[in-house]
Parts: C-alpha cells; sequence; structure tokens
C-alpha cells in the first residue's frame, strides 16, 4: 500500500527541482514508515513526466491528465489531487511549497479533514507519525509541529532536503484517474498567460547576489546631463549599481536579490525582494551588496550557508552575520569580483 | 457589492524577536496590521469605490485584534467585525478558515472575501485557500491587478511563479492580493478619527452557529533558530583587483560553487 504521496508540480510539462526534493525527501519518509512511495501528477499531456518522477523514485504515478487541465485552475487541480489521494490512501502527502503546492496543500487538508505543516525545514518521524521543523516570523522563530489526522500534509521548503539524483533505469506503474472536473463545471476561465522572462528562480538558487539601497549610493558616478531630476537620477544609479550586481550573477549562474529598501526605492521589482515580506532563501551563498542588514532582510536569509558583505559602511550590521566583509564601494569592487570569478572559474 | 476583507494583527516586522521560556517575544515592538492585509484593504476600498459597494474587515482574535480592524476603518472600511470568544482561542488554519468561512456567511450577500498573501507572524499562507475550500467558493489567488467587475463575474490578474495569468471567475470568490496590486493608503485624519470612535461589535462562536473546530495540527512548542556560528573576516586588499582576488580565493575554498 502506498504510504507517502507526492505532488509533482507542473507547468506546462515541466517540473522545477523542489518537486523532485520533495520526491527526495519522500523516499526518506518512507523508508523510516516502511511504505512505499507515489507521485500525483496533475496537468495536460504530462504522461511523460511521470518517467521523471520514477527517476526520482516514485514507485507508483496517479496521473490526472486532461485538456480541462491545462492552465492552473486551482478547484480542477484540487479535484485531481483529491481523486489521487483517495485512490492512494497515503499517510503523508507532501508538496513542494511553491505557489501552487501551497495552495492545494491547503485545499487538501479541508477536503480530507486534515491540517497543513507549511515550509518544513526537517522531517523526524515519532511513534509513526512525522514531526515537522517550521521557521514562523520569517525564520526568526522555529516550531515543531505535527498533524494529527490522515492523511499527514506537509510543504516542504526548497533546497532543505538534499540534492535529488534521477537514476534512469527506474520506472514503475502509472495509475490514471478519472471523474475529473468537466470544462462547464470549472467557474474559471483562463484568458492570457504573461510569461516573465527567463533568469535563476530566488528560492531555487545556489547563489543570490542582492542589492539594497546603497546601489544608488555613489556620488562619483557621472550621469547623463538628460536626467535631471533628484528621483530620476537616484533610479538611474541604481540601475547601473544593479547592472554590475546582474554582471557577477551572470557569472556565477545566480539569482538577482533585493531588500525591501530597494524594491520601496523602485529599484528593482518586488519579484526580487528577499525577506520577511519578500522570499525566504536558502542559498550556498548569497553575496549582499549595500544592503545595510535590517533585521527583515536577514530573516529572509539566515539559512544561507555562506554571506558576503560589501558596503561602504563598515559599522553596517549585514557584517556581523557575514563569514566574509568587504568595507567599500560597490561600484569598484564588484567589476573587480565579476574578472575575478571569470579568471578562476575559467569563464 | 458587499466585499470582506479578513485581517490580522502581528507584530511589526522590524521587531527583534526571541522566545523566551518557551514563549514567542517581541519585546515592546508595536502590534500591527499584518502588512499584506494593508493591500488587500486596499483592493477592496478601490473596488467598492469603482464598482459601488461596501467593505467589512473581518478579524478573530482577543481585543489587541481591534487594532488591525481599526486600521482597517481609517483606511476607509465601512465597518468592522471582531470574532472575539475564547471558547476560539489557539487555533491551527484550518479552524481558523473554518470560523472566518462562518463570519463570512453571517455577513452575508459578500460576493468577494479578499485576504492578503499571508500572515507574517506564523507565514502559513493557506488560510484564504482553505476558507475558499470551506465556502465551496473559487480561490483567485495572488491578484496584481483587477480588469472588470461585472454581471457576477471577475476578470483579473493573477501572478504565478512562470509569468501573469489573466482570467475571469465567477463571484463569489475568494481572492488573495499581491503587493504589485497598488501601494496601501494612509489612513487620513478624519478616518483615524471615525475608527477611535467606532464600536466594533464582538461575535462569539454562538452568534456564528459554531462550535470550535477540532484542530489538527499539534504545535510542540517554539524555539530560538539555532546561532549561526560565523567567524567574520574582513577582507582587505590595496586596490578593488587585490580585494577581489583574496574574496574569490576564500570563496572558492568554500567549495559552493
Amino acid at each position: 500500500m502506498a504510504k507517502i504521496l507526492v505532488f509533482i508540480d507542473q507547468y506546462k510539462g515541466e517540473a522545477g527541482m523542489a518537486s523532485w526534493e520533495a520526491l527526495l525527501a519522500g523516499k526518506m519518509l518512507a523508508d523510516k514508515l516502511g511504505g512505499g512511495l507515489s507521485a500525483v501528477i496533475v496537468g495536460s499531456g504530462v504522461e511523460a513526466l511521470a518517467n521523471t518522477a520514477f527517476h526520482y523514485g516514485a514507485e507508483e504515478v496517479f496521473l490526472a491528465d486532461d485538456v480541462s487541465l491545462a492552465d492552473y485552475r486551482a478547484e480542477a487541480y484540487a479535484l485531481g489531487l483529491a481523486k489521487a489521494t483517495e485512490a492512494a490512501d497515503p499517510e503523508v502527502v507532501l508538496f513542494p511549497t511553491t505557489t501552487r503546492g501551497r495552495e492545494l496543500a491547503a485545499m487538501l487538508a479541508i477536503d480530507t479533514d486534515s491540517g497543513v505543516l507549511v515550509d518544513a525545514t526537517e522531517m523526524d518521524v515519532e511513534d509513526g507519525a512525522v514531526v515537522a521543523t517550521r521557521p514562523i516570523y520569517a525564520g526568526k522563530v522555529i516550531a515543531k509541529v505535527k498533524c494529527e489526522a490522515k492523511p499527514q500534509i506537509i510543504t516542504l521548503r526548497a533546497r532543505a532536503f538534499g540534492k535529488p539524483e534521477a537514476d534512469e533505469s527506474l520506472s514503475g506503474n502509472i495509475t490514471k484517474l478519472d471523474g475529473l472536473m468537466a470544462e462547464a463545471d470549472i467557474a474559471t476561465k483562463v484568458l492570457d498567460t504573461e510569461m516573465v522572462e527567463g533568469g535563476v528562480s530566488l528560492t531555487d538558487a545556489n547563489v543570490i547576489v542582492s542589492g539594497g539601497r546603497g546601489v544608488s549610493n555613489n556620488a562619483g558616478l557621472e550621469v547623463p546631463g538628460d536626467i535631471t531630476d533628484e528621483k530620476e537620477i537616484e533610479i538611474w544609479k541604481a540601475t547601473q549599481g544593479f547592472g554590475l550586481i546582474q554582471e557577477l550573477a551572470d557569472v556565477l549562474d545566480a539569482a538577482v536579490g533585493a531588500s525591501r529598501a530597494a524594491v520601496d526605492a523602485n529599484y528593482i521589482s518586488y519579484a526580487h525582494q528577499v525577506g520577511q515580506t519578500g522570499k525566504t532563501v536558502a542559498p550556498d551563498l548569497y553575496i549582499a551588496c549595500g544592503i545595510s542588514g535590517a533585521i527583515q532582510h536577514m530573516a529572509g536569509m539566515r539559512s544561507s550557508k555562506v554571506l558576503v558583505a560589501i558596503n561602504k559602511d563598515g559599522d553596517a550590521p549585514v557584517f556581523k552575520e557575514a563569514r566574509y566583509g568587504v568595507v567599500g564601494d560597490l561600484f569598484d569592487v564588484l567589476p573587480a569580483i565579476t574578472a575575478e570569478f571569470k579568471k578562476q572559474l575559467g569563464k | 457589492m458587499k466585499i470582506v476583507v479578513c485581517v490580522k494583527q502581528v507584530p511589526d516586522s522590524a521587531a527583534a524577536i526571541v522566545v523566551e521560556d518557551g514563549k514567542v517575544n517581541w519585546g515592546d515592538a508595536p502590534i500591527v496590521i499584518n502588512p499584506w492585509d494593508e493591500y488587500a484593504v486596499e483592493a477592496a476600498l478601490q473596488l467598492t469605490e469603482k464598482y459601488g459597494g461596501d467593505v467589512v474587515a473581518l478579524s478573530m482574535g482577543g481585543d489587541k485584534a481591534k487594532e488591525a480592524l481599526k486600521h482597517a476603518l481609517a483606511m476607509g472600511c465601512s465597518e468592522a467585525i471582531l470574532i472575539n470568544d475564547p471558547e476560539l482561542a489557539e487555533m491551527d488554519a484550518s479552524g481558523a478558515a473554518k470560523v472566518l468561512a462562518a463570519g463570512i456567511q453571517k455577513v452575508g450577500d459578500v460576493e468577494m472575501a479578499i485576504f492578503g498573501k499571508q500572515a507574517i507572524d506564523n507565514d502559513t499562507g493557506v488560510t484564504p485557500a482553505m476558507t475558499a475550500r470551506v465556502l465551496g467558493w473559487p480561490m483567485i489567488s495572488l491578484i496584481s491587478a483587477v480588469e472588470n467587475i461585472a454581471d457576477g463575474s471577475i476578470k483579473a490578474k493573477r501572478f504565478m511563479e512562470e509569468g501573469n495569468q489573466i482570467f475571469e471567475s465567477k463571484l463569489p470568490a475568494v481572492a488573495s492580493i499581491v503587493k504589485d496590486y497598488s501601494d496601501p493608503r494612509y489612513p487620513s485624519f478624519m478616518g483615524i478619527r471615525k475608527a477611535s470612535r467606532a464600536e466594533i461589535p464582538n461575535l462569539t462562536a454562538g452568534d456564528l452557529g459554531i462550535s470550535k473546530p477540532e484542530n489538527k495540527v499539534k504545535w510542540f512548542g517554539v524555539d530560538n533558530p539555532p546561532v549561526r556560528d560565523i567567524t567574520n573576516e574582513k577582507i582587505e586588499g590595496e586596490t578593488p583587483e587585490e580585494i577581489a582576488a583574496n574574496l574569490v580565493s576564500k570563496i572558492m575554498e568554500e567549495k559552493v560553487l
């Protein structure tokens, strides 16, 4: 009997690493609880993804595959997931903590009269049940929680459960689900989708280069004569600063982050914000440029393995948390660092 | 159109929060309306300003929750309701969703229930979708813009990790709002005065015709995060190039790339 069911969060037939990490975490639980590992995939034309799920350790895949599931609509996906849960009868259902994963976990909890443990960073098994560690207050506090109903529904933080590796020799059984929602019964119609430009996702990133208010703080920068408005000059300078950050990010295959101060000052879009009211990240390397280190920012990146801080102000709080600190002007130091990485990485 | 906006009170995001004697302590940091909920209130107000109707602010909790509601009133909500019942204390997200759903039904004739993206204290972000599920309404999450509302239907733009989805959905629905929607307004002087005088009715479980939902999530306690064991090292050099060479060599030794 299937004991652990993992939701694979796909979009247009592709799933991110966070889903495969959830399978890896599911395998760990299945070994401890002595059950099998199943996956559920909801979408349209997603059967090929089942093979990838097998390669990452699923023994069985429940497939809700229908044209009505081509676009994400919460209710239609939730029903596919509920059907899979009914068929698999799992002890535990795991999700990656993506926006869809979080939403569907919430809906499944109501559908199954259970609860959900959100954004777990660790899982232990005690008396046959999962005890999850989850950060609250953006990581300023950690809580230990348990779900006391069946199934135990848990969403997992990206990058917290190890690096999954695919084994292409693995295969498994596919169970197709029926009884899905008819198009006419779905209250939401998708009219259009605007895709955002690529770039590395902050939550999946191994390396993040972030900018703060200080990216506009360069008196020596020569501003083009046609820009005279004070705010426009500030934004122009910030754009130059984030340009340097982007160049370093490109060399390191890194994502670009930002502090709330930089986002509030309109230097960069909110999608880049790291911190308590932005994204919580856990890269191996976090390079903070011109970021003072406000509590709300530090809360969102304190799980980074190695923190490097570059700031003009040697007293900035960010240096207390940094493994390596450079007191200096990012406009001087960043280009040199980018050039040095290119040299040492042979790029 | 009647909109219910659900708000929560939380410690300010700048608070230095520590766990003392097994309890979360935020010192003398102010208790404020959850920052995400301000966007929800702003969206609700803009929608009723454009399409007509009233905004009812709804919260759950003890007397402290009144501060969040007063902020919502000061921003311009026409009414505030507090579900305040000791019997309903210490609930998990699914319990909160069941109680809020009952509150929304009690208000009656609601076309939209609007939430912030998540609360910055417990960080679960699951209450809006759970509430939608309890009500049996569509969940339209992470909305950044509303194009039109007409004939019981909403046309709007919502955020996904891969981009934006433009959709149409039947009302009533539960929506959550993201920061891109619009900056929340500051309460006006008149608004603050009105809010300070407002009598906020307390509803009990009995008023809602419910009993306390059973908690599904059990808390074993809270703790401070493990102290990060960091050795600070300043990287120095005569020139930017020298600093860069020293820094990059150190980073390469960390084997994180």
